[in-house]
């Protein structure tokens, strides 16, 4: 098949082979389980337990609020010891509501667990939706959007292509990999599920071409199936996201503002796809996920199938513990992933990577002053300028940056990861685009309440000028009367309050 | 253990820095300086040192003064390649002082009045060389046939010093002019250019290097061989040189082809002078040129434009200095307004249209 070339793009030391051979193995029962309320974009998860509770593996711990959220399952039985504020596995470090549960060891399914659906494919798009709602999917590629307002795209708008993510373009993760090698078919049939869902007749499944055992294998799982092709991209990131993989696949450039959606396409992540087919056909809900564990720090890189809710701290002790001095923890990738202060943080369901890099990996360095080379211009995916926009962010002229196209930034880093002069070119746009972001809601906000303030003072004068009226016209009526009655008196003066 | 978080990621970095890049850039100069350390003898080797030398030296002094950190910035290589850029513009064979004023001109003046790396408006080499050029003009036009190293003729080690240190005499009798400024001086004279040129043009001399020239300008086919280098490092593209040297080649060829005794043809504008030097290592300036790739373009044609305008009308024979420095000028303009198109954006910045909105 065709692919299109997308711009510019960097190519990264990938250090893919410390656990791209490396086959799954689980993590056995952690003890204690934390599960945040909130592991994905939108509303927290309200807590339907209490301390003290005992509850089953797979039992409701949290039910999704509003229409953008996600519930949280139990990821094994035991007693609900406490729900507190435990530090999230955020940059920021500070605390969030958290489920604390002590697992009893018996790792015992609840007993009311939703019946599989048989035939998903005669099963009625909102069924499908519903179930993954229940499930609480969330993207499992990092972003951790509530997928089942993914999967309702299809309802607004046409949807032809349900393009499968898995070039897996970061540097050291190997998870997706790993998963398409071992869990061919669930993927596929997920992904099947998905685009029965979205009204899509056409599924792609993109893998980088440094995964060839990956694409080999999905390509064989997928023959069988009419509509499911498999496709190799070229290895370039930042091919992963969402929009320019859509380009390369498609041709099509997604229109800034605008979604892939908007387009017909609609992206989702391998390890999603595989989460679609357990909540569909076995009716289990998302407690666990593959993460691959690595870095220079540690002596055993692994890529582990991991209870949602178990400690980081866990997981590097089961890699070997840190042989060498951390420099920084990641959440996710090196290139797009958060940093992390410390490991005493659990896993979450868009984590997809934990990285404890040392100095050396990490090659941080004092930023110089910019020489002009314009490497960052030639390699931005987004045709956007960043020595220019790093520049006018410096002097805090948000608004120029604004109007240079710093919201159109992905944030892939491909700059700060190129620049000869170590400037963190992508931190300035984190920054702005933070600060961008405050301004428009407190703008917005603003705005709401001028138009509630207006809307009030338009509702008094109404209500004044209507009673006025009322008053003027029973005036009226008593002048009118009193005339009519031919009293000889005046009338009273004009300006008399109330007249 | 925990760590502290100062930046967001990428927790990772190419293995690229500024010093790699200037070391690649110097490295790429090598082979034409050692040519024309040959070629022009030890004068000019001294000359080169020194002008290198006084880089470096007031490169230390601009930061000290500033209380920058002298050690770990004077070493990056910048200095060094301004010094070895100015010392390659000037004729070969000039007194002790010149390099060191050049030097001035442009590690100062042009550098770090403007607040040092990466600030500066002007290429400080090109600065060097035309504030020499305007000041002192009998020095800066005095060229040395080649006087190969060793050879018959060629002033020994000690000798060389004293010429350096202590002035040149009869530069007049050994000095002769390049070729640009034959064919400009004969034509005031009213010899046609179909007349003087062939006294002066050998294309294979000048692809070789074998002619009379600044330090380091006279052998193409070394400096190409540097720019080739440099591309396939990825440092340069092919941009900036192809703007120069195309514009170049088509403005001097159709003048050429009208009026051929009035103006020299494209080939020997590409081989004389400072062209390849200029399109290859002097426009290439990273600091002083666009960032945009089609902006490099766009410059390097307005280089080749202007070198020729000079070369074909102006008082001085040769144009690449100033038609640099003019372009400079403009980098801010043109990084304005060539820029890429942003993704999911027109060339105007609005969002594109949503394609297949009717299905």
């Amino acid at each position: 098949m065709k692919l299109f070339s997308i711009r510019g793009g960097i190519h990264p030391d990938y250090r893919k082979e410390r656990t791209s051979e490396k086959a799954i193995v689980s993590f056995p029962l952690p003890a204690t389980l934390y599960i945040p309320l909130q592991q994905h974009i939108g509303a927290p998860a309200e807590v339907v337990v209490k301390e003290g509770d005992q509850v089953k593996k797979g039992q409701m711990l949290a039910k999704g609020q509003g229409a953008v959220s996600a519930p949280q399952h139990a990821p094994t039985s035991g007693r609900i010891a406490a729900i507190a504020e435990i530090t999230a596995p955020h940059p920021s470090g500070l605390p969030q509501l958290t489920v604390v549960l002590e697992s009893d060891g018996k790792d015992e399914w609840v007993g009311d667990l939703p019946q599989p659906i048989a035939d998903p494919f005669a099963a009625s798009p909102d069924e499908i939706r519903a179930r993954v709602a229940w499930a609480g999917i969330v993207g499992m590629g990092g972003a951790a959007f509530p997928t089942p307002v993914k999967l309702n795209l299809g309802t607004q708008l046409k949807i032809h292509t349900l393009l499968l993510n898995g070039a897996e373009c970061e540097p050291y993760l190997t998870c997706d990999d790993r998963l398409m090698r071992e869990h061919a078919a669930e993927i596929i049939d997920g992904a099947r599920i998905m685009a029965h869902t979205l009204g899509a007749g056409r599924v792609v499944i993109a893998i980088e071409d440094n995964k060839p055992e990956a694409k080999k294998i999905m390509t064989e799982a997928a023959s069988g199936h009419a509509g499911v092709e498999v496709i190799g991209v070229p290895v370039q990131y930042p091919m992963g996201s969402e929009r320019h993989l859509t380009q390369a696949i498609t041709g099509l450039e997604t229109p800034a503002r605008k979604l892939t959606a908007d387009l017909g396409v609609v992206v989702q992540n391998v390890a999603t796809a595989r989460a679609v087919h357990h909540a569909v056909r076995h009716g289990r809900p998302l407690i666990g996920r593959v993460v691959t564990v690595s870095g220079g720090a540690l002596p055993e890189p692994k890529n582990i199938d991991v209870l949602i809710g178990t400690k980081l701290s866990d997981l590097v002790a089961f890699c070997g513990g840190l042989t060498k001095p951390a420099k920084r923890f990641v959440n996710g990738g090196p290139m797009m992933g958060q940093p992390l202060p410390g490991l005493d943080v659990p896993v979450v369901k868009g984590m997809s990577g934990i990285l404890a890099l040392t100095a050396e990996e990490v090659n941080e360095r004092p930023a110089s002053p910019c020489i002009r080379c314009g490497t960052c211009v030639t390699i931005c995916p987004c045709g956007l300028v960043p020595v220019e926009m790093a520049a006018v962010i410096r002097k805090d002229h948000l608004d120029q940056a604004a109007h240079l196209g710093v919201m159109d930034c992905v944030s892939c880093g491909s700059c700060s990861y190129i620049c000869p002069s170590h400037i963190p070119l992508v931190h300035y746009f984190n920054f702005a685009k933070g600060m961008l972001n405050a301004q428009d809601r407190e703008k917005r906000r603003l705005d709401r309440v001028k138009n509630l303030a207006e809307a009030r003072n338009a509702r008094l004068e109404k209500a004044a000028a209507a009673k006025k009226a009322a008053a003027a016209a029973a005036a009226a009526a008593k002048a009118k009367a009193a005339a009519e009655a031919e009293a000889a008196s005046p009338p009273p003066a004009d300006n008399r309050p109330g007249a | 253990m925990s760590v502290t978080i100062e930046k967001s990621g990428p927790f990772g970095h190419a293995p690229s820095s500024v010093s790699k890049t200037m070391i690649t850039v110097l490295v790429a100069l090598l082979p034409a300086t050692l040519f024309n350390v040959w070629l022009f003898g030890w004068p000019a080797l001294f000359m080169f040192l020194i002008t290198v030398g006084a880089c470096l030296g007031f490169e230390a002094i601009c930061l000290a003064w500033q209380n920058r950190p002298v050690k770990a910035t004077l070493f990056d290589g910048s200095a060094a390649l301004t010094g070895w850029l100015l010392a390659m513009s000037l004729p070969p064979w000039t007194p002790w002082w010149i390099g060191v004023l050049g030097a001035l001109l442009a590690i100062v003046l042009a550098k770090h009045i403007y607040g040092g790396l990466g600030q500066n408006v002007f290429n400080p080499a090109m600065v060097g060389r035309v504030g020499l050029l305007v000041s002192f003009p009998v020095q800066m036009t005095a060229f040395v046939p080649p006087k190969p190293l060793f050879s018959e003729g060629a002033p020994g080690f000690i000798d060389s010093l004293g010429m350096v240190f202590g002035g040149f005499k009869n530069m007049d009798a050994i000095s002769a002019a390049s070729a640009l400024g034959h064919v400009k001086t004969e034509l005031t004279k009213g010899v046609p250019v179909t007349e003087s040129l062939p006294q002066v043009f050998d294309l294979t001399n000048m692809i070789t290097g074998m002619h009379i020239g600044s330090f380091g300008e006279t052998s193409a086919i070394l400096i190409l061989l540097g720019g080739l280098f440099l591309m396939v490092r990825g440092v340069i593209s092919w941009h900036t040189p192809v703007g120069l040297m195309g514009t170049l080649f088509v403005c001097a060829s159709i003048a050429n082809f009208f009026a051929p005794e009035r103006f020299p043809g494209g080939v020997f504008h590409l081989f004389a002078g400072a062209t390849f030097l200029g399109a290859f290592f002097i426009a290439t300036d990273y600091v002083t040129s666009p960032v945009s790739k089609m902006g490099q373009l766009a410059y390097g044609m307005g280089c080749g434009f202007l070198i020729w305008i000079i070369r074909s009308f102006a008082g001085y024979p040769e144009g690449v200095a100033f038609a640099v420095l003019l372009m400079n000028a403009l980098t801010p303009v043109i990084d304005h307004h060539i820029r890429p198109r942003a993704f999911g954006r027109t060339s105007k910045g609005e969002p594109l249209s949503v394609r297949g909105d009717s299905k």
